[in-house]
């Protein structure tokens, strides 16, 4: 769909005003302004461009000739404001409760797979491995019918919603521990030296001193991965939960208006992952310490200040 | 220095192997407290591997390295008791890039040592001091300079009041002006006294530090002292 939200993604905004910042920087100071001011000036032309663009999509829209009536009338029910029939959530609460849930079950499933393929133990490293290999290789429908419909054959009977949430957890879990195996090892060994040589015990070492500089390289990709999730967590519709997507199917269908519905939904899902953009943004600098000081050192005059 | 007291530090007939590969072959040495002992010879000579199995960063296949008494196994207490004792300064500095200067310092006092906070900034703010970098006790490594870098890093080995310190090439990553002033630091320190082991290639250093240094006669054929008077 066009208005995917993988357009402007919080890594494109995140990543440009650096570089541009910093070339705009060397151009400011030659005109003999302020580095604040330059910032400003850099921030001015962000929100207006985004501006621009923002009025150009509402305008393709107008010419669209939508019933935003309709979508108004429905707009409760997609955002998940009122209880389904049967008395459970439903539209964009239920979508970001899966999400939410799947999310913190994937860190845990990653976490523990990338540890295993660090480890030296060969069967810890097998099973991580394997795991990570077979839902890397298999498409998240197939899981998670599998998950919902073979596993009952064996006795193990799931519901709807737990199904969806371990096949979510499970194939995102797969994907997260490549990003937190990489992010370990991005970590310099001599770091981990300097930790052991002052005499600090390993789990202080592995929080204090592994833990921030890994989580630096793997916020980003794995904010890319949640809102990834977030868009695929549709899929628990299979299973007959009423969230965004299959609500917004089903208004249009019985409607006909495909196009007012699907827009909304489309909508949702944007703001919903701008908010995770935001999340993943305030993260990056939290994390950034040390390494942000850099550039922020450069702009500022001082003692000592060098130039990137 | 005094003659009488037993070594701080004490290798004997010590082995290391890489793989097939000897690195340290019979090496025996004895540093006496106070003792400044330099460490000259090729690169790949094993200079860097001795200090890294004084305290630990690699193990030895055969033979003792005792530090302060305590002899050092695999025994994490052990580990734990030796590196408690002993100071390392690496080549590439190796602060921790997300903390300040003064968090640098004040980290294993704090975690090891159990000081509480405000005696481990003030003991911090004190050895920040005496590499005269007081002032830049706020700032990330990143905004140092790499001589800065390493006086931090100096300073962070001091804050444990270790008792016996090893450089290992602490110049080979600066360029000259950087190079006196971390120089400058070390022979300051010599001068309190300090216990050092310094590998280096900075030889009017050595001569000007040096109570006793040895050479490598490289690695293949054994590790040999040789003792070199400089005076």
């Amino acid at each position: 769909m066009a208005l995917d939200a993988r357009g402007p993604t919080g890594e494109d905004r995140a990543s440009r005003p650096h570089d541009e910042g910093a070339q705009q920087q060397g151009e400011a100071q030659a005109r003999g302004e302020a580095p604040g001011q330059m910032k400003d000036y850099f921030r001015q032309k962000v929100w207006l461009t985004w501006a621009v663009l923002c009025a150009l999509l509402g305008a393709g829209f107008y010419a669209l000739h939508l019933d935003f009536g309709y979508v108004g009338q429905k707009l409760p029910f997609l955002l998940g404001l009122r209880l389904s029939p049967d008395g459970f959530i439903q539209g964009a609460v239920l979508t970001v409760f899966v999400t939410g849930c799947s999310m913190v079950c994937a860190l845990v499933v990653a976490f523990l797979t990338a540890l295993g393929r660090l480890s030296r133990n060969p069967v810890s490293f097998a099973i991580a491995t394997f795991y990570a290999s077979l839902f890397r290789g298999t498409p998240l429908m197939v899981q998670v019918l599998i998950i919902y419909l073979a596993l009952p054959q064996v006795g193990v009977v799931l519901g709807g919603l737990t199904s969806g949430l371990i096949a979510l957890s499970l194939n995102y879990g797969a994907y997260l521990a490549e990003t937190i195996r990489s992010g370990l090892m991005a970590v310099p060994l001599g770091q981990r030296e300097a930790a052991m040589a002052l005499g600090l015990p390993r789990w202080v070492a592995a929080w204090k001193i592994v833990a921030p500089q890994a989580l630096r390289s793997i916020i980003p990709p794995a904010g890319a991965l949640f809102v990834s999730m977030l868009k695929d967590s549709s899929l628990v519709s299979l299973m007959g939960l009423w969230e965004l997507n299959f609500l917004a199917q089903s208004y249009a269908r019985a409607s006909y208006h495909y196009m007012e519905m699907l827009l909304a939904a489309a909508f949702i899902y944007w703001g919903l992952s701008i908010v995770f953009e935001v999340v993943q943004q305030r993260l990056e600098r939290r994390f950034g310490k040390g390494v942000a000081a850099r550039g922020s050192h450069a702009a500022g005059p001082g003692p000592g200040a060098r130039n990137v | 220095m005094d003659k009488t007291s037993p070594p701080l530090v004490s290798l004997a007939q010590l082995n290391k192997w890489y793989g097939s590969r000897q690195v340290l072959r019979n090496v025996s040495l004895d540093v006496l407290p106070h003792e400044r002992l330099i460490i000259c010879g090729a690169s790949g000579s094993g200079k860097s591997t001795l200090l890294r199995c004084i305290n630990g960063l690699e193990p030895h296949q055969s033979g003792r390295v005792v530090v302060d008494g305590t002899e050092l196994t695999r025994a994490p207490k052990a580990l734990e008791i030796v590196r408690r004792e002993v100071g390392m300064v690496f080549q590439s500095f190796n602060l921790f890039p997300h903390l300040t200067a003064l968090e640098n310092c004040t980290l294993a006092p704090i975690w090891v040592r159990k000081m509480p906070v405000e005696e481990a900034h003030a003991t911090a703010l004190k050895y920040l001091d005496r590499v005269h970098l007081s002032a830049r006790a706020h700032q990330y490594p990143s905004e140092l300079s790499g001589g800065e870098q390493q006086r931090v890093a100096i300073a962070r080995a001091l804050c444990m009041a270790p008792k016996v310190m090893l450089f290992d090439e602490p110049t080979s990553a600066l360029d000259p002006v950087m190079i006196k002033e971390v120089l400058d630091i070390i022979t300051e320190l010599a001068q309190t006294g300090m216990t050092m082991i310094c590998v280096t290639h900075e030889m009017g250093f050595a001569r000007r530090l040096a109570d006793r240094s040895c050479s490598w006669m490289g690695a293949r054929s054994s590790n040999r002292e040789r003792r070199m008077s400089f005076s």
